[in-house]
C-alpha cells in the first residue's frame, strides 16, 4: 500500500490550517479553557470544542464521523485519572480510546490525529501547549483528505 | 385461457450477484419446500445463477416494470455499478440482500488496500505465480482486429447504496431462510415498511440467544480469546467466557445460529437502526469492560484482540464513517 | 429541520457584542448575518450585552412577535449564563431546554489574535448550534422531596456526634449500633492526646445525652439488613438482634450479673480484647450506655442445656426483665438522609509473625495496653506483664500494619501520638525504661509536636529504625528471660539489640473487614484502600457519591477524635442542608433506556458507578433510575445496541455539532 503523501496541491507553503474537533467534559477541560480564555492566554484558532458531561460520553462514532465529515484532527479532554467527577468515566474514556486510536492506525489515520488529554479545571496552560502542539503536528502531517470523492471512481476506470 | 391470463398477474421479481460468494443465492435455494410458494407467487425473470435470461432481457422490460429486485453483493467492478444502475431502473423495488449488498460485507475489506497492491499480491508476488511477463489485467485489449474487454476494477469497494438508491435491505451472511421468507411475505403483502427499513427486528442479538441468562450481571474481562484458543462452554455466555462475540451489537433475526453452534457472533446482520456506525459501536461496548484502568494494561488486554479492523468491521467497512483505509488520490 | 417532528424548528439566534470583549475581536454584524442564512433562522440579531435585562427582553419579545421555538444565544462561557438564558427562555413561554449557548467568548474572542479566525471559528460554532438545537426536547427538572428522619450507621464518637448535632436542630435521628452499647474505640482509650483527657469523662455525657435526647432513636445490638431508595427517599431495613433483657423494662440496677450462677467470671471479654473475663450476663463496661444487661447465647446455660436455676431472674424479681424467648426483630424506616459513621478496625498483628504477638505472652497491642492502663480495665490500671510483675523496661514499635508495603501501604495518623501517649503513661504507672522506635514522628495537630518535646524530656528514648523483629532467643545474659527488639538504627547506622519486657505494637487503622460488604449494601464506593470513598477529597470530604449519604470518622479513613467529631459536624450540616431544602432538583441529563430496544445484554450494568443501572430479572432488560443517574452518558457511549440514550446530549445532537463545526459554509 502506498504511503499516503500529503495532498501537494494545498502543502504547509501555501498555509494549511488543520480543523481539530475536541470533545471537552464539562467539570475539567472546559473549565481549563475558560480559565485560559478569562486569563487572556492565546493559542491557534484551529479548534472546535463540543461540550460533553463526562469524557466517558465520547463515543467512538463520533470520532469516526468528525474525521470521516473533514476533521483534520480529533482531541478528547478529560479529568486526570482518579478525579473524574463521575468517578469512572475517564477511565472508560482512557480503554476506548486505546483501542481506537489502534484500529484508526490500521485504517491509515496517524496517531498524532487522534489525541486524549488529562487536562484538570486550573490547567489552562496544559490546554494551550496541547492545542499548539497538535496543530503544529498536523500541519505538518497535512490534511487527512479521507474522502474518496466520486471523480476518483471516474479516473480509476481510465487508469484501469 | 385462465393459466396464461393468471401469469401475466404474477409480480416479477430479479435477483442479480455482484461481488459476492454466492451464499445469498444458496439462501433463495435454502427456502426448501418453501421456495415453491415463491415460485408459485411470483415471476422470476433474471436470475443469472440459476435461469438462463440475458442482460439485454432485463434492459428490455420498460423501467418500474419489475416488482423487486434483489442484488446481493459489494460493488467492485463497473460492470457490477451498471448492472445496480440497471436493476434499480427496472426495479419498483430495490432490496440489497445480504451483508455485502447492504454494509459492504466480507470483500469490503480489501479496503485496506489499493487496487495496485492487490494486483501486485495476485499477479506477481503470490508464491504460486509464474508471471514472467508481469502480464495484469486490462479493461481493453486489441488483437487481431479483435478487442476483447474486462470490466473496470475500482480501488474501492462499496455497498449498494453507495451507487444506487436502496428501498430494503435483507440483513444477514447469508440471510437465513427464515428472514428471507419473511422479507419476501412483508414485500408481496403490500404493505410496504418506511423506505430504508432493515427487515428484520430491530433489537440486539442476546434477545434471542440461549446463552443470555448465562450472562453475569457484571462482566469484566482481563483478556480476550479467540476462538481457536479456548475450548468453549455449549452452555455459558461466549463474552462471559472471553470470546469476542459481537451479538450485543449485532441486530437480531437469526435466532443466534452462531451461538447455538457454539462459535461467536460476527455481526453479520449489522447494527439496528438505532446505531450509526456498527463497528465504532461494537468497539466501543467490547472496550468498556475491559477490566483495568492503567493504560499499559489496557493495551495488554485490548492487545489480546489482534485484528480490530476484522473484528468490529468484518462486514461493514464499507459502510462506516471512514469506508476504507486512508488512500492516496490515484495517479493522474 | 423537523427535529421532533412536530412544528418546524423556528430559532433565534443572538450574538452578544459583550461590549468590545466579544465584538472587540470577532465580526459580530458578519456573525449575525450569517447566522441569518441559516436553514430554520428566523431571527438573527446581534446586541450588545444578552445578558442584561434589556438584552433578555429582547429575546423574550421576539419569542412572542416571531413564534421562535428554538433559542440560541451566543456570548461567553455557558458555566456563566446557561441558567440565565435557560431562564429567559422559560420567561418567554418554552420549555428552557429548547435554549443552546454557544461559546466565543472565553472560548474564541478572549483566546485568539487572529481576527478573521476567529470570526470564522465563531460561524463553525454557531452553524453547530443551530443545527443542534433542532434536535432539542423538552425537558423538565425532576423534583424531589426530602424526608426529615436521618439514620447515622454507627454509635462511635462521630455518630454520637453527628446524631446530637441533628437532634439538637429538631430532627428525628435513628442511631443503629451493632454492639450491645455506644461508645466505639473512644470508650476503649483511657486518657487521650494530647491534652490527656480522661475519654471517658469526655465521651459518657454525650453517651448519655444520646440516651436521653427525645429526638434520638437508639437500637443497639442492630443491623443495617437493606437501603433502597434514593436521596430524600430511602428505605431502610433494620435488624435488632435479642439482648434477651428487655429494654424498657430494665432499670439497671445490674442485679442478674450479680446472681448469675457462675459466681466467677470464667469467658474472655470482648471490651476487654480478652484480657479480662466476664459472665455469660454481663455488659460491656460500666458506663455503657444503654446500661441494659446483654445475654450471650452461647455461654448462659440456660440456652445451652434448659436447665438452668434462672438466679437471674429471681434477681430481677417483679420487674420480668429478662426474657429468654426474646426473638429478632426487624424495624424498616423511611429515611432522607444517611450518615455512615462505622469506624474502623484495628490491624491484626498475627499477620506479622516476627513481631511474636500470640506467641509471646508480653507483647501487646496499643489497644489493649490502653485496657490495661485504664483503671476500670481487666487490671484495675495496674500496667503488669502477664506474670503479675512491673515491667521495667517497655519497647513501642510504630508502624506496625502501616506505612508497610508487606500490609499496609498507608499511615495511620494516630499512631505516633498515641504511641507517645502510651509511653507517658506507662512510665507513670510503671517507672519503666521507655523505648520508642519510630519511622518518622508525625505529630502534626494542635499541640502535638509539644507532647512529643514533653516526652523527650520525660527520659524516654527515641529511636529512628522501624522495629524489624522481637525474639526471645538470648544472644548474651542481658537478653536472657526478656524480648529482644532488633532494629536498625538509622541516626547512628547500627543494627541494635534491645532487650525488654514488654513490646507494645503500635498497631494501624484500617477499614473493617466487611466495609466492602456495607458499602455495596449503601451503594456507596470503597477507595482501592477499603474506606469509604469520598465525593473529593478536597471539596466534597464528607460526601460520597450516592446523593445523600454522607461519612463521618474513620470509616472515609484514619484520623483522630478532633478530626472524627469535625467532620461528624460537617456531615451533619450537609444531611440539615438537604433537609432544610426540602426538595432537591435534579438536572435532567439523565440517561434513558429506549423502550423495548434494550436487548438485555447487561454490558451496562457494570459501568455505572453510582449503581443507577439495574437488570430487571423478570422483563430481561436493564432500567436506570432517573434519581440515581448522575448524566456522565458513560453508558449511552457503551451501549452496543444504542439504546440507551441521554436527556440533553443525545447521539444526534452531537452528530449535527460535529456536522456543524466542519461544514464548509
Amino acid at each position: 500500500m502506498p504511503e499516503a503523501k500529503p495532498d501537494s496541491r494545498k502543502g504547509q507553503e501555501n498555509g494549511f490550517e488543520p480543523k481539530i474537533v475536541a470533545f471537552f467534559c464539562n467539570w475539567c477541560t472546559y473549565l481549563a479553557a475558560d480559565l485560559a480564555g478569562t486569563s487572556r492566554m492565546k493559542y491557534a484558532p484551529n479548534m472546535r470544542v463540543i461540550r460533553l458531561m463526562c469524557s466517558g460520553r465520547v463515543d467512538p462514532q463520533f470520532v469516526l464521523e468528525a474525521f470521516a465529515e473533514g476533521a483534520d484532527g480529533v482531541l478528547i479532554g478529560g479529568c486526570h485519572p482518579g478525579d473524574c467527577h463521575y468517578q469512572e468515566g475517564n477511565y472508560k474514556a482512557l480503554r476506548r480510546v486505546r483501542m481506537l486510536k489502534r484500529l484508526l492506525k490500521t485504517m491509515g489515520i496517524e496517531e498524532e490525529r487522534f489525541r486524549l488529554e488529562w487536562i484538570s479545571a486550573s490547567e489552562a496552560d496544559r490546554l494551550k501547549v496541547a492545542v499548539n502542539d497538535m496543530v503544529e503536528k498536523l500541519r505538518a502531517l497535512g490534511p487527512l483528505k479521507l474522502e474518496t470523492p466520486k471523480e476518483f471512481f471516474a479516473e480509476e476506470v481510465k487508469a484501469a | 385461457m385462465s393459466e396464461p391470463a393468471m401469469e401475466k398477474q404474477k409480480p416479477k421479481v430479479a435477483f442479480y450477484w455482484c461481488a459476492s460468494c454466492g451464499g445469498c443465492e444458496e439462501a433463495v435455494v435454502d427456502l426448501a419446500e418453501n421456495i415453491l410458494s415463491v415460485v408459485a407467487a411470483v415471476d422470476i425473470v433474471f436470475w443469472p445463477v440459476a435461469l438462463d435470461f440475458k442482460r439485454k432481457d432485463m434492459e428490455a422490460y420498460p423501467d418500474g416494470a419489475v416488482l423487486a429486485g434483489f442484488v446481493n453483493g459489494a460493488i467492485r467492478t463497473t460492470e457490477q455499478e451498471e448492472m445496480a444502475h440497471l436493476m434499480r431502473r427496472k426495479c419498483k423495488v430495490l432490496v440489497a440482500f445480504g451483508a455485502c449488498a447492504q454494509l459492504g460485507g466480507i470483500p469490503g475489506l480489501a479496503n485496506l488496500w489499493s487496487r495496485e497492491s492487490i494486483f501486485q499480491t495476485v499477479y506477481h508476488d503470490s508464491p504460486s505465480n509464474a508471471n514472467a511477463d508481469g502480464t495484469l489485467p486490462k479493461t481493453f485489449y486489441r488483437e487481431n482486429g479483435y478487442c476483447v474487454s474486462l470490466p473496470g476494477f475500482f480501488d474501492t469497494v462499496r455497498a449498494l447504496d453507495q451507487v444506487v438508491d436502496v428501498d430494503y435491505y435483507v440483513p444477514g451472511c447469508p440471510p437465513t431462510p427464515k428472514i428471507l421468507h419473511e422479507a419476501l411475505g412483508t414485500l408481496l403483502s403490500g404493505k410496504l415498511p418506511p423506505k430504508g427499513t432493515v427487515l428484520a427486528p430491530d433489537h440486539a442479538l442476546c434477545e434471542e440467544c440461549p446463552r443470555k441468562d448465562t450472562r453475569p450481571e457484571k462482566l469484566t474481562l482481563t483478556a480476550f480469546k479467540r476462538p481457536s484458543e479456548v475450548v468453549i462452554d455449549q452452555e455459558k455466555c461466549l463474552l462471559a467466557q472471553g470470546v469476542v462475540c459481537l451479538g450485543p451489537a449485532t441486530r437480531a433475526g437469526c435466532e443466534a445460529l452462531c451461538p447455538r453452534g457454539n462459535m461467536p457472533c460476527t455481526g453479520c446482520f449489522g447494527p439496528p437502526s438505532r446505531v450509526h456506525d456498527f463497528g465504532a459501536k461494537a468497539l466501543s461496548s467490547v472496550a468498556s469492560i475491559i477490566d483495568s484502568n492503567d493504560e499499559q494494561e489496557i493495551d495488554r488486554i485490548a492487545g489480546t484482540i489482534p485484528d480490530l479492523v476484522g473484528t468490529f468491521y468484518r462486514y461493514s467497512l464499507p459502510a462506516s464513517p471512514l469506508r476504507r483505509k486512508k488512500a492516496a488520490p490515484p495517479a493522474l | 429541520m423537523n427535529g421532533n417532528g412536530h412544528n418546524a424548528a423556528r430559532i433565534g439566534v443572538y450574538v452578544c457584542d459583550c461590549g468590545t470583549n466579544i465584538a472587540g475581536v470577532i465580526d459580530v454584524k458578519a456573525l449575525a448575518a450569517f447566522a441569518g442564512t441559516l436553514p430554520g433562522v428566523v431571527v438573527s440579531r446581534e446586541y450588545k450585552y444578552m445578558c442584561s435585562d434589556p438584552g433578555q427582553e429582547l429575546l423574550v419579545q421576539d419569542v412572542r412577535d416571531h413564534q421562535l421555538n428554538r433559542i440560541v444565544v451566543a456570548s461567553c462561557s455557558p458555566l456563566l449564563h446557561e441558567h440565565t438564558f435557560r431562564t429567559a427562555t422559560a420567561k418567554a413561554g418554552l420549555n428552557p431546554y429548547y435554549f443552546h449557548m454557544v461559546n466565543i467568548r472565553e472560548h474564541d474572542s478572549w483566546v485568539h489574535e487572529d481576527h478573521p479566525a476567529a470570526t470564522e471559528k465563531a460561524k463553525d460554532l454557531v452553524r453547530a448550534a443551530v443545527r443542534r438545537v433542532v434536535f432539542h426536547k423538552p425537558l423538565e427538572r425532576k423534583k424531589v422531596p426530602i424526608h426529615p428522619d436521618v439514620l447515622v450507621v454507627g454509635g462511635g464518637i462521630a455518630g454520637i456526634h453527628t446524631a446530637l448535632t441533628l437532634a439538637n436542630a429538631g430532627k428525628h435521628v435513628y442511631l443503629v449500633e451493632r454492639e450491645p452499647t455506644i461508645g466505639g474505640h473512644m470508650a476503649k482509650f483511657d486518657k487521650t492526646f494530647p491534652t490527656l483527657d480522661c475519654a471517658a469523662c469526655i465521651l459518657t455525657p454525650k453517651m448519655t445525652a444520646v440516651k436521653q435526647h427525645p429526638n434520638i432513636t437508639l437500637w443497639t445490638l442492630s443491623d443495617v439488613e437493606k437501603v433502597e431508595g434514593y436521596v430524600g427517599n430511602f428505605k431502610v431495613t433494620v435488624k435488632r438482634h435479642p439482648r434477651y433483657v428487655l429494654e424498657d423494662v430494665c432499670v439497671g440496677c445490674l442485679e442478674c450479673i450479680e446472681a448469675c450462677v457462675y459466681k466467677q467470671a470464667k469467658y474472655p471479654d470482648e471490651f476487654n480484647l480478652g484480657l479480662g473475663k466476664r459472665k455469660p450476663i454481663y455488659i460491656p463496661f460500666p458506663q455503657a450506655v444503654p446500661l441494659i444487661p446483654v445475654i450471650d447465647p452461647d455461654t448462659c446455660i440456660e440456652f445451652k442445656s434448659g436447665k438452668c436455676k434462672k438466679t437471674c431472674v429471681e434477681a430481677c424479681g417483679d420487674r420480668h426483665g429478662i426474657d429468654f424467648k426474646q426473638k429478632e426483630s426487624t424495624e424498616t424506616i423511611d429515611v432522607g438522609t444517611i450518615v455512615m459513621s462505622t469506624g474502623f478496625q484495628v490491624f491484626d498483628a498475627r499477620r506479622l509473625p516476627y513481631y511474636g504477638y500470640g506467641k509471646f505472652p508480653n507483647v501487646y497491642t496499643s489497644l489493649e495496653v490502653e485496657r490495661l492502663i485504664n483503671a476500670s480495665g481487666p487490671t484495675g490500671g495496674e500496667v503488669i506483664l502477664r506474670d503479675g510483675q512491673k515491667p521495667k523496661t517497655v519497647g513501642i514499635l510504630h508502624c506496625i500494619g502501616s506505612r508497610d508495603e508487606n500490609t499496609n501501604r498507608w499511615c495511620s495518623r494516630v499512631c505516633c501520638m498515641y504511641s507517645l501517649k502510651l509511653a507517658h503513661l506507662i512510665k507513670e504507672h510503671t517507672g519503666a525504661e521507655i523505648f520508642n522506635f519510630y519511622i518518622d514522628m508525625r505529630t502534626p495537630g494542635k499541640g502535638f509536636e509539644e507532647f512529643y518535646q514533653r516526652l523527650l524530656n520525660e527520659g524516654v528514648h527515641f529511636i529512628r529504625g522501624k522495629g524489624a523483629e522481637i525474639s526471645a532467643w538470648p544472644l548474651d545474659p542481658s537478653e536472657e528471660g526478656k524480648l529482644t527488639i532488633r532494629v536498625e538504627d538509622t541516626l547512628i547506622g547500627k543494627i541494635r539489640r534491645i532487650p525488654v519486657d514488654m513490646v507494645v505494637l503500635s498497631v494501624g487503622l484500617e477499614p473493617h473487614a466487611d466495609a466492602g460488604d456495607v458499602r455495596r449494601l449503601f451503594n456507596i464506593s470503597c477507595s482501592q484502600e477499603g474506606w469509604f470513598l469520598e465525593r473529593h477529597p478536597k471539596l466534597a470530604p464528607v460526601n460520597t457519591f450516592t446523593d445523600g449519604i454522607f461519612l463521618a470518622g474513620c470509616c472515609q479513613g484514619p484520623k483522630d477524635i478532633p478530626d472524627s467529631v469535625a467532620q461528624a459536624g460537617a456531615a451533619a450540616a450537609e444531611s440539615l442542608a438537604l433537609i432544610d431544602a426540602k426538595f432537591v432538583e435534579l438536572e435532567p441529563n439523565t440517561a434513558y433506556i429506549v423502550e423495548d430496544a434494550c436487548s438485555g445484554c447487561k454490558t451496562c450494568i457494570p459501568l455505572c458507578p453510582y449503581s443507577a443501572i439495574s437488570f430487571l430479572e423478570e422483563k430481561k432488560r436493564a432500567e436506570i433510575n432517573e434519581a440515581l443517574c448522575k448524566g456522565c452518558g458513560t453508558c449511552v457511549a457503551a451501549c452496543p445496541s444504542g439504546s440507551i440514550r441521554q436527556n440533553l446530549f443525545e447521539d444526534e445532537e452531537i452528530f449535527e455539532e460535529i456536522k456543524g463545526v466542519l461544514a464548509h459554509a
